[in-house]
Formats: C-alpha cells, sequence, structure tokens
C-alpha cells in the first residue's frame, strides 16, 4: 500500500515540474486533473483495508469526478470562449520556473526531514510532495498573467493542500471533506464566470489589463 | 436553534432565487435579517440554549461560547439593519437584476454564522470560504469593467489567502499528531491538549492563520484588495464586510491564538501580532492622507481598525476585553460609514471628493450621521470606539508596550487628519451644479435608507456611554476565555 502512495506521489511531483515547463494551457489543465484524478482515491490506502467506510468511499469517488473531470472541463470551455491557446512571455521564464520548481521540491525534502515527522512512518513522501505542489502552485500564480493560468496556480496550490490533508484523515468529519470539495467546485465556478467576463470586457486574458483600480 | 441560524437563511436564498418580480425580492432580506436575529435573542436569553455545552461531548461540531456570541451577535443585528437598508438601495436601482445579490447576501448570513457555532476549525473554514465566494457577486453588482477588476482581485487574493488558512488548520491538527497524539481539528480537544501540542508546527500553523485570515480581515500588506473591492462595491456591501467578514475572519484566527496562548506561546504571537497590527496602522494612515474617494478612505479605515484588533490580541491580558468591545463597536460603526457613504454616493453619482461637496446641504441626515461616525470611528468620546480604544491603550500602557502604545497614538493622529480632511471636504461648501442624470439629483434621504442609520449610530453613541450589563458580562466571559482564565 505505502508503496503505491508514495509512487502517486512520486509521479505528481514530476508532474508538477511538466506543469512548469509548458506553455500551453490546455496541458496544464490536462496536468492538474490527472493530478487531482490520481490524488482522489489515495485516502482509501490509507485507512487500511478493514476500515473503508462508505463515506470515505463516496468522497473519493466525488473528488476524482470534480478535480479529474468537472473542473478541468469547466476550465476547458473558458478556454475555448476565450480563444487563447498558451502563456506567452510568462514573469518568469519557463525553463527557469522549472528549475525553480526543482529547487523548491529539493528544499522541502529537506525541510521535512528537518521537522521530523512524528506520527508514525505512514508515508515520510507526504509532507515534502504537498510543500512542492503549493510551492509549484505559488509559482504558477506568481508568474503567469493569463487569467486562466492562475486559476490553475491556484488549483494546484489546494492539491497540495488535500495531500497534506491525507495525513489527517481521522481527524477530518465527512461533512467538512465534502464541504471543502463544494467550496472548491463553487470557487472555480464563480472565478470562470468572472474570467468569462474579464475576456469580454477586455477583449484579453491578461491580467495586467486589470489596473485602472490604483491611488492616484 | 443553531441549525435554524444557518439553514433558514440558505432556504430563503434558494426562495429568493424563484421569485420572479424585482420588485418584490428585496423584501425577502429584512424577513430572513428580522427571524434571524430573533433567533439569536431566544439563544441568549433562554437559558438552555444559551449553556454552551449544550453540544458538548465527543466530537460535537456546533456550540456556541462567549466569543462566538459576540460575533454571531454583531453579524445577525448588523445583518438585520442592512437589510432594511437594502429594500431602500435596490428601490432606488430598479435599474440591475437584484437575483443574485440577494441570494449572495442571504447565502452570507447562513455561512456567516456557522463560524462563529463551529467547534471544528475544519468546519469553520468551510463556512468562510463559503461566505468569500457568496461574497462576490455583490462586488460585481454594477458589472463595470472596474467592479470586474475589483472582483477579479477580490476572489484571486482572497481564495490564495484562505488557502492558506486550510493549511494553517491542517498544520494545527498535525502539530497534535506530531506530538504523539491523535490529529485534531476540534477547538477543545486542542485547547486541552495545547500544552502537549508540538511547537514548530504549531507556530508555523498559526503564522499561516495570520496570513490566510488576516488577508480576509485586510491586514497589511495583504489588504490590496480591499480597497478596490470596497471602492466598487455598493455601500451596502461594504458595511457588511467591513463589520461582518473582518470579524468572523477575526474569529477563526483567534481559535488559533487561544490554542497558541494555551500552549504557553503568547510571546511567540505577541511578537507577530503588534508589528503586523502597528503596520496595518501605519499602511492606513499613509493612504489615508490625500484620499479624495470617500470610499477607498472607509476600506483603509477599515485596515487600521484590523489592526488595532491585533495590537489589543499582541498586549493580551488586560486589553482582551476592550478588543473584543472593540470588534462590536467598529462593526457598527462601519456599518454606519458605509450605509451613509453609499447614500451620499448614490445623490451625487461620485465617490470623488472632486465633485461630491456640500453633502450637509444636499443630504442633511446622511450626512450628519457620516459626521458623527466619523468622529466616533477616530476614536473620540462619547462614543463606543473612543471606550475601546482607550482600553486598549491603557492595557499596552499597562502592560509596558511604550512604544508599541506611543506608535498607536501617533497614527490615531495621522489617520484622524488624513480621514478628517477628506470628510471634511465631502460634507462642507456649496452643493457643485449637477450635470448627471435627473435620477440622481432627485435623489433624497427617505426612510427606509436613514431608519437603519440612525439605529445603529444610537447603539455606537450608547456603547460609548454605558455598557449594558448582560454585553459586559458576555465580553468579560469572552476576554476570560482568551486569555486562558477560565
Amino acid at each position: 500500500m505505502l508503496d503505491v502512495l508514495n509512487a502517486v506521489l512520486v509521479v505528481v511531483m514530476i508532474l508538477n515540474l511538466f506543469a512548469l515547463g509548458t506553455s500551453r494551457i490546455n496541458s496544464v489543465i490536462r496536468i492538474v486533473a490527472v493530478e487531482g484524478a490520481l490524488l482522489g482515491p489515495v485516502p482509501l490506502l490509507l485507512h487500511g483495508a478493514g476500515d473503508i467506510s462508505g463515506a470515505s468511499v463516496l468522497a473519493a469517488a466525488v473528488a476524482v469526478v470534480l478535480k479529474g473531470l468537472v473542473i478541468p472541463a469547466i476550465m476547458r470551455r473558458s478556454l475555448r470562449a476565450a480563444d487563447i491557446k498558451r502563456e506567452v512571455e510568462p514573469f518568469v521564464g519557463f525553463l527557469p520556473s522549472v528549475l525553480l520548481g526543482a529547487v523548491g521540491t529539493g528544499i522541502a525534502l529537506v525541510f521535512s526531514a528537518r521537522m521530523g515527522s512524528g506520527g508514525g512512518s505512514t508515508a515520510n513522501l507526504i509532507i515534502p510532495a504537498a510543500i512542492a505542489t503549493i510551492l509549484v502552485g505559488f509559482i504558477i500564480l506568481t508568474t503567469r498573467w493569463k487569467a486562466l493560468s492562475q486559476v490553475i496556480g491556484y488549483l494546484m496550490l489546494e492539491n497540495g493542500i488535500f495531500i497534506f490533508g491525507m495525513l489527517l484523515v481521522e481527524a477530518i468529519p465527512f461533512v467538512v471533506e465534502m464541504g471543502v470539495l463544494l467550496d472548491l467546485f463553487v470557487g472555480i465556478f464563480v472565478i470562470s464566470i468572472i474570467t468569462n467576463h474579464i475576456n469580454e470586457a477586455f477583449s484579453s486574458m491578461d491580467t495586467r489589463k486589470l489596473a485602472s483600480l490604483k491611488e492616484e | 436553534m443553531a441549525l435554524g441560524m444557518i439553514f433558514l437563511p440558505l432556504l430563503l436564498a434558494g426562495v429568493a432565487a424563484l421569485i420572479p418580480s424585482n420588485r418584490l425580492r428585496p423584501w425577502v432580506l429584512p424577513f430572513a435579517g428580522i427571524i434571524h436575529l430573533a433567533m439569536f435573542v431566544c439563544v441568549v436569553t433562554v437559558p438552555g440554549l444559551a449553556d454552551w455545552s449544550l453540544f458538548q461531548g465527543e466530537g460535537a461540531l456546533l456550540g456556541l461560547d462567549p466569543a462566538g456570541t459576540v460575533i454571531l451577535g454583531l453579524v445577525s443585528g448588523l445583518f438585520a439593519l442592512a437589510s432594511i437598508y437594502s429594500v431602500g438601495y435596490l428601490g432606488h436601482r430598479q435599474d440591475r437584476p437584484n437575483r443574485v445579490f440577494i441570494a449572495g447576501l442571504l447565502a452570507f448570513l447562513g455561512f456567516a454564522s456557522v463560524v462563529p457555532w463551529s467547534r471544528h476549525l475544519g468546519l469553520a473554514w468551510v463556512a468562510i470560504e463559503a461566505t468569500t465566494l457568496s461574497m462576490a457577486p455583490l462586488i460585481y453588482f454594477n458589472h463595470s469593467k472596474r467592479s470586474i477588476e475589483a472582483t477579479w482581485k477580490y476572489l484571486l487574493v482572497g481564495s490564495v489567502g484562505i488557502a492558506l488558512a486550510l493549511l494553517g488548520t491542517f498544520f494545527i491538527a498535525y502539530s497534535s499528531l506530531s506530538a504523539g497524539l491523535p490529529a485534531s481539528m476540534d477547538i477543545d480537544t486542542l485547547s486541552v491538549n495545547a500544552a502537549l501540542l508540538s511547537k514548530p508546527w504549531l507556530h508555523a500553523a498559526f503564522i499561516l492563520a495570520l496570513i490566510g485570515y488576516g488577508t480576509k480581515m485586510g491586514l497589511a500588506p495583504m489588504h490590496t484588495w480591499k480597497p478596490d473591492a470596497y471602492g466598487e462595491a455598493p455601500g451596502v456591501v461594504g458595511a457588511i464586510f467591513a463589520g461582518g467578514v473582518t470579524s468572523i475572519a477575526f474569529l477563526a484566527f483567534l481559535r488559533f491564538y487561544v490554542i497558541v496562548g494555551r500552549a504557553g506561546e503568547a510571546s511567540f504571537a505577541s511578537r507577530l501580532l503588534l508589528p503586523m497590527g502597528l503596520l496595518s496602522m501605519a499602511v492606513a494612515g499613509v493612504f489615508m492622507i490625500g484620499q479624495r474617494d470617500f470610499k477607498r478612505m472607509l476600506a483603509y479605515s477599515s485596515v487600521e481598525h484590523m489592526g488595532i484588533l491585533m495590537i489589543g490580541l499582541g498586549v493580551g491580558g488586560p486589553a482582551l476585553f476592550g478588543t473584543m468591545l472593540h470588534v462590536v463597536t467598529n462593526g457598527a460603526t462601519k456599518g454606519v460609514l458605509f450605509l451613509s457613504a453609499g447614500n451620499i454616493h448614490r445623490a451625487y453619482a461620485s465617490k470623488s471628493t472632486d465633485r461630491v461637496r456640500g453633502a450637509l446641504r444636499r443630504l442633511p441626515l446622511s450626512a450628519s450621521f457620516f459626521l458623527a461616525a466619523f468622529f466616533a470611528i477616530t476614536g473620540s468620546p462619547p462614543f463606543g470606539p473612543f471606550v475601546s480604544e482607550f482600553s486598549i491603550i491603557s492595557a499596552a500602557f499597562g502592560t509596558g508596550h511604550y512604544l508599541g502604545a506611543a506608535l498607536f497614538l501617533l497614527f490615531l493622529l495621522v489617520v484622524f487628519v488624513g480621514m478628517g480632511r477628506t470628510v471634511l471636504t465631502v460634507l462642507q461648501g456649496r452643493v457643485p451644479v449637477q450635470e448627471t442624470a435627473p435620477a440622481d439629483a432627485a435623489y433624497r434621504d427617505d426612510f427606509l435608507t436613514v431608519a437603519p442609520v440612525a439605529i445603529l449610530m444610537s447603539v455606537v453613541l450608547l456603547l460609548g456611554l454605558w455598557i449594558p450589563a448582560p454585553l459586559g458580562e458576555l465580553l468579560n466571559n469572552a476576554a476570560h476565555l482568551i486569555g486562558g482564565a477560565a
């Protein structure tokens, strides 16, 4: 079981770097969707074979459907409506941001080894993978200009936090788990409506155009 | 009763969305607001319901403690008055469909009620994130380019900030696991085990909660979305934000503060909170000087007062009573300011001091309340904020925070001067010759948009003169609970 978990987390960390390196927004959406779908069922592995409840299966299924299918579909629609394909000239280039992400992942591994994981050896990779994914999410969020790319960065940040949550499966009641997923879904839904309006009003998804509100 | 306060507004949000008439729909708001307030009064007065151990037990998700009661009462009361105002406001704004606006406001009330009732940090987080989302369409009410920009910034900054608060929530649960205890997000369990929690994870959790919920409160330097959102949103939305949203975010942060305090790390918290609070006051002061947009000015005033709350927590001990009181007095005064500013904005169709002058002649009532609330919020006696700010400052001097207290006073002065100039420009002088649409020129104060402001203003005045015994007791209990002496 642990091997499967660690394998998934390694795949996620590699996917993160691919997301940093590609300019095609559609590919980045797909990478984040694959990450979300891979991570969805992982909490089931941690429960142990004996006590998998119906609720936890349901939560995993909802996570997979939302993150793997529904949210990417919403984002692809916005992408088509905006008629854009690539992120051009990000604030930090694609190659440097891959390097940045790789260094960040390394630091996350060192950091979590230093912090010491107390709760047994459930999975030593959970904390570094969570922190690395959060960092990569931040890099995308802060260095890309297109509104949609920034939303993807936010999604990746959420994926990272979701990974950390795996350590805490027994402390998160079903209501809260579903609440978090529902918030994420509604959040992306509302944000994508706004990005569509940005595109209509400014004929662009470039957030640098959103600069009329400031101190004079 | 908890479930009623949460689900009734959500249900009514659905009902409001189904009502076809743009003219009748706003009346759902006061209906929900007044029932909600009545339920709150029942909870406080009927002994069985007020007993906060009612829901106590293993894994109980809902329960009301004194700190939660203070915030719940503030949100409920403010919403009830703002909802009456909204009927008047939306009556003037029949040009815009209000279906989403009203549903969003009601959904906010439902989710905001979850936070004070919540005994689980994860549940509180879910509710705060839900309020973030339900408030987004309200900023976007005017559907202009500027309001899109404000909404986008609000959503992005707010969502990322609140995501960090979730990480902080996970970290605090992990600090329990890391210490060999079962992972927990239950406020009471964490408080009991506080001394045992793993220190590095607890510190990290506190910092993340401060950044995350601080973004929602609008502490500098995470306040950037705030002037934009408050500036572009209708006044009534500003009132709900500055009095309601910030207060529930403060409460969520307070839960972390209490646990950190119980863990014997109050000095760690204080080292972070005092500079953070003073920075917010300083930033607010700088941007208020020469501010020509009076709604943005109010946003900075909100940044300033969130800073004051952080200073209150940073001083701790004797300042906690004043801090809890300040949540209430600031919330009520912000209500007056934003609602009356909304009326002035409507009458002039502008919120810049370049065009808005002579408001005392144009709208005598709204302008007078605006002026009184300006004196109140800047800490002049005999209003409520004077009492709470004075209590925080004297506690700061009493506990030896001389530098902090001196800077506090200096920044209050800067804010008074900066804000005073803008406010007086708006209120005094002659009304400029209007070249605006006749609809705006005909705008006058009316009952629905002035009466709620008058009631709020009298509350602000009352709290400055005399704190009713039950409220005083509640605030005392809350301060004891926060300070760990309970």
